[in-house]
């Protein structure tokens, strides 16, 4: 990519406010034909609502935004897409009972007089697939497809508008795994080798340096910097962002010794996904497990801590056999599953945090018949201060928290029950570096405090730097189990990946 | 940056908006207190208070199904059932009355369980449960009843104990004790009580509190069973302040005792509202109904008037879902 490339953006002295918030304070932002342009920062630093005012979701309160040259304004969605900015958003917004072709063309459908000419429709959709090089066919449908299929679809659909040139990725890494990521940036880089600008928005350190060109960093709504990815060390990006420096250094050695006790052991666990698992959890431990999105391991996960019903096997706590059949067997066994959703199944959004954090032992807050409800605060207050959830209040709803602190409450739950066993899925997905430093402080601490626990993860360093002993799954069925000393992320992808 | 102050700010609009609906019943009293004919009097105020018991109860009943993101269509027909059954069991069957009235609330009770296990246990959708169970009920007062319109004592017969404990007193509404009865066990019951904090965290996330170890279902049967208990008791007071329950009749009952939860602020969408809001909203719909009245507009334009109610509460409430949804950044 040449320094003199069209310059497709220049936003410049950005200003916006929220009702007692400067949420971006002379931002500005630039974005050439034919590059990828990361945006980092940390949750709330001012990158979403940037974006916001791009795509004119939100009206900026001052500064000028250009694209191709042209000062413009964006007053809505229409006006950005017409402009040639497209986004794709982090949720995916496909309708999973429709083909490709109809999702691509909703609302733009190939019709002849009043009825739907879907011949013309999936050849012209056909076309445009094989234009960009995509391995799918228009005519599947779309639950059908993985993650990663449905993610290009969702792309390919805001390409399909004819004068796409700006193209906006709001975390579109985050459910993939490492697999479909590489397959995801192989058509990322085909784009740009097409000349289309792609903004890209992602928490992970790792990816940026494989995908962008240059990195705008961004902090508390304000502009940081831009640098080329090429030149600057990660280290310094993530300086820039936290204004701190955080290390990330893989574990080299168990500190589990080989004799602890086996606190959980699973035998031949089977269900739909899940073909005959077995493993063993040790006192303290760090458990990894690793493996591609759909390999069983949340379905692992769901079958211990009774969330759906196996079909065989066995669960030993503490050496004795368990029939965990629902959930709250599990967590009367202490097993607690901080899931990987936690807006879906982590949290009652509407809740207050203090309702949220009781909710797995509220019998113990419970006299005769009343919810003793100052016992009840003070617990969670104790928590808001232990696990630093940043909230005004436990009273606040959990709703109007940062993912982070979100996934603090989720934590603080699980604390309060005092469960034994824990099982982190995803822990720390989609939050930011910050508090993810702060998620792993927890689960070390908690590790001191005897408990135990494990973990699923798709990000490999992670995985390494915190797992004491690693199991990689393929395809629902387990097909490794490495130490801590001799785990690489090699290692863990060649028996990750399915044996073709 | 100060993430505390918008949220102050939030909390501070969400105050207001708990004052809204306290106000409006407060205005529109004013309005027919002026405009009304005999409108502002301890007649009407007493009008209104009776004309709010059995909605009432049903109202705080239904309240807590609402609040588990559930419904519940059958509790009009399920209250005339009661009531048809109490009537039975006195006049056909020959019970004391004490007794016939006690199997009242017990009606009401059965209803509601065997709503909580269609809809806990069977997966069936609420809807479809209480819709079928609307007919049943409907259905099942009749054939108990032979379709004979039951009869309750009435002031100068041999029990008309009856009538003074639950309607009125010389000039005392009794009726209304039980209303206020009702209300702060109710209240009690949804705030206080460990039931009450699982009804709102399964109205908010039933997924997420089924993996925090709670047992939804029990709960929501629960939630169910407690809904036809109100009814239950509703038909009581039904009977007490009309003395004749009529087999087929019923339905249409719940759609004016849903209105008032609406009207009070509940969420169709489940985990949020109050039962204050619902006792508010039972004294509006009451006000609206002797206010018009009281401008000579009759029954037609009452129902005319309530739906425009509703529909302005909730749009008012995606307003402000909507406006709170902007504060966020």
């Amino acid at each position: 990519m040449s320094q003199n490339a069209e310059i497709l953006v220049r936003m410049t002295g950005i200003e916006k406010y929220f009702p007692g918030v400067h949420a971006l304070n002379q931002a500005q932002f630039e974005l050439r034909a034919g590059e990828v342009h990361a945006l980092v920062g940390e949750n709330g630093a001012g990158k979403s609502t940037l974006m916001k005012v791009l795509t004119g979701i939100y009206q900026r309160d001052g500064g000028e935004i250009q694209v191709m040259g042209k000062p413009v304004e964006i007053r809505d969605a229409k006006e950005a897409q017409d402009l040639g900015i497209s986004i794709v958003h982090q949720e995916l917004n496909l309708l999973k009972d429709l083909t490709v072709a109809e999702n691509i063309y909703i609302g733009r459908e190939s019709m002849q007089g009043i009825l739907l000419d879907k011949k013309a429709q999936n050849k012209r959709t056909q076309a445009f697939l094989d234009h960009l090089n995509l391995n799918l066919k228009a005519t599947q449908n779309v639950g059908k497809l993985t993650v990663a299929k449905q993610q290009m679809v969702e792309i390919a659909k805001a390409l399909s508008h004819d004068n796409t040139r700006i193209l906006i990725l709001d975390e579109p890494t985050a459910p993939l795994s490492d697999v479909e990521i590489e397959e995801l940036f192989r058509f990322v880089r085909d784009l740009r080798s097409r000349g289309v600008g792609i903004i890209y928005i992602s928490h992970r350190m790792g990816e940026l340096k494989q995908i962008s060109d240059r990195i705008t960093v961004m902090r508390d709504g304000l502009y940081v910097d831009t640098v080329d990815t090429a030149q600057t060390p990660m280290d310094d990006i993530i300086r820039m962002m936290v204004g701190r420096v955080i290390y990330e250094q893989p574990k080299t050695q168990s500190r589990v010794p080989p004799d602890a006790p086996v606190v959980l052991e699973v035998k031949n666990l089977r269900s739909w996904e899940v073909k005959d698992v077995s493993f063993t959890l040790r006192k303290g431990e760090i458990l990894g497990l690793a493996g591609l999105v759909g390999a069983g391991r949340t379905e692992v996960c769901r079958l211990i801590a009774g969330a759906d019903k196996r079909d065989a096997g066995e669960i030993v706590v503490e050496g004795v056999p368990l029939n965990i059949q629902t959930p709250a067997d599990a967590v009367e066994a202490g097993i607690g599953y901080l899931s990987e959703d936690r807006k879906r199944f982590g949290l009652c959004l509407g809740l207050s945090v203090a309702n949220n954090i009781v909710l797995t032992k509220l019998d113990e807050f419970t006299y005769g018949l009343a919810v003793n409800d100052k016992e009840v605060k003070a617990t969670a207050a104790e928590y808001k201060e232990k696990v630093d959830i940043r909230t005004p209040s436990v009273d606040t709803m959990v709703r109007t928290l940062s993912g982070g602190n979100q996934q603090k409450v989720v934590l603080s739950k699980w604390l309060v029950r005092d469960c034994d066993v824990l099982i982190f899925d995803e822990p720390t997905r989609g939050i930011d570096v910050g508090a993810k430093s702060e998620i792993y402080k927890l689960m070390h601490s908690l590790i001191e405090e005897g408990k135990s626990i494990i973990m699923i993860s798709s990000d490999m360093p992670e995985l390494l730097r915190m797992s004491d002993r690693i199991i990689v799954m393929c395809e629902g069925v387990k097909t490794g189990e490495l130490s801590i000393e001799e785990a690489t992320q090699e290692k863990i992808m060649a028996l990750a990946a399915p044996q073709v | 940056m100060s993430e505390q102050s918008i949220q102050a700010q939030g909390a501070r609009k969400l105050d207001l908006q708990k004052l809204l609906a306290p106000a409006v019943l407060v205005v529109m009293y004013i309005f027919f207190a002026i405009f009304g004919k005999n409108f502002f009097s301890s007649y009407t105020l007493k009008t209104i208070l009776e004309s709010a018991y059995y909605t009432g109860l049903m109202s705080f009943g239904i309240t807590f199904v609402i609040i588990t993101g559930g419904i519940d269509l059958s509790i009009g027909t399920n209250m005339m059932c009661s009531a048809i059954i109490g009537g039975v069991a006195f006049s056909m069957w020959g019970l004391p009355l004490w007794l016939a009235l006690c199997l009242v609330p017990l009606t009401g009770l059965m209803f509601g369980f065997l709503n909580g296990l269609l809809v806990a246990k069977a997966k069936l959708p609420p809807f479809i449960a209480t819709l079928g169970m609307m007919l049943v009920t409907q259905g099942f007062g009749a054939i108990v009843s032979r379709v004979q319109t039951q009869r309750y004592p009435t002031i100068g017969t041999p029990n008309e104990w009856f009538k003074t404990l639950f309607y009125r007193s010389g000039d005392f509404p009794t009726g209304a004790l039980y209303l206020l009865a009702a209300f702060v066990v109710a209240a009690f019951v949804l705030n206080k009580t460990r039931f009450g904090r699982y009804v709102y965290a399964i109205g908010s996330n039933e997924e997420a509190t089924r993996l925090s170890g709670v047992k939804v279902d029990k709960f929501k049967v629960m939630a169910y069973a407690v809904c036809g208990l109100f009814c239950g008791f509703g038909a009581i007071l039904y009977a007490g302040t009309y003395t004749t329950a009529i087999p087929g009749t019923g339905n249409g009952l719940e759609t004016y005792a849903i209105a008032a939860v609406i009207i009070g602020g509940t969420s169709m969408a489940g985990g949020s509202g109050t039962m204050v809001g619902t006792l508010i909203g039972i004294f509006i719909m009451a006000v609206l109904r002797a206010g018009l009245s009281s401008l000579g507009l009759q029954a037609h334009w009452q129902t005319f008037f309530t739906g425009v109610v509703v529909i302005g509460a909730v749009l008012m409430d995606n307003i402000r879902v909507r406006a709170a949804q902007k504060v966020r950044v």
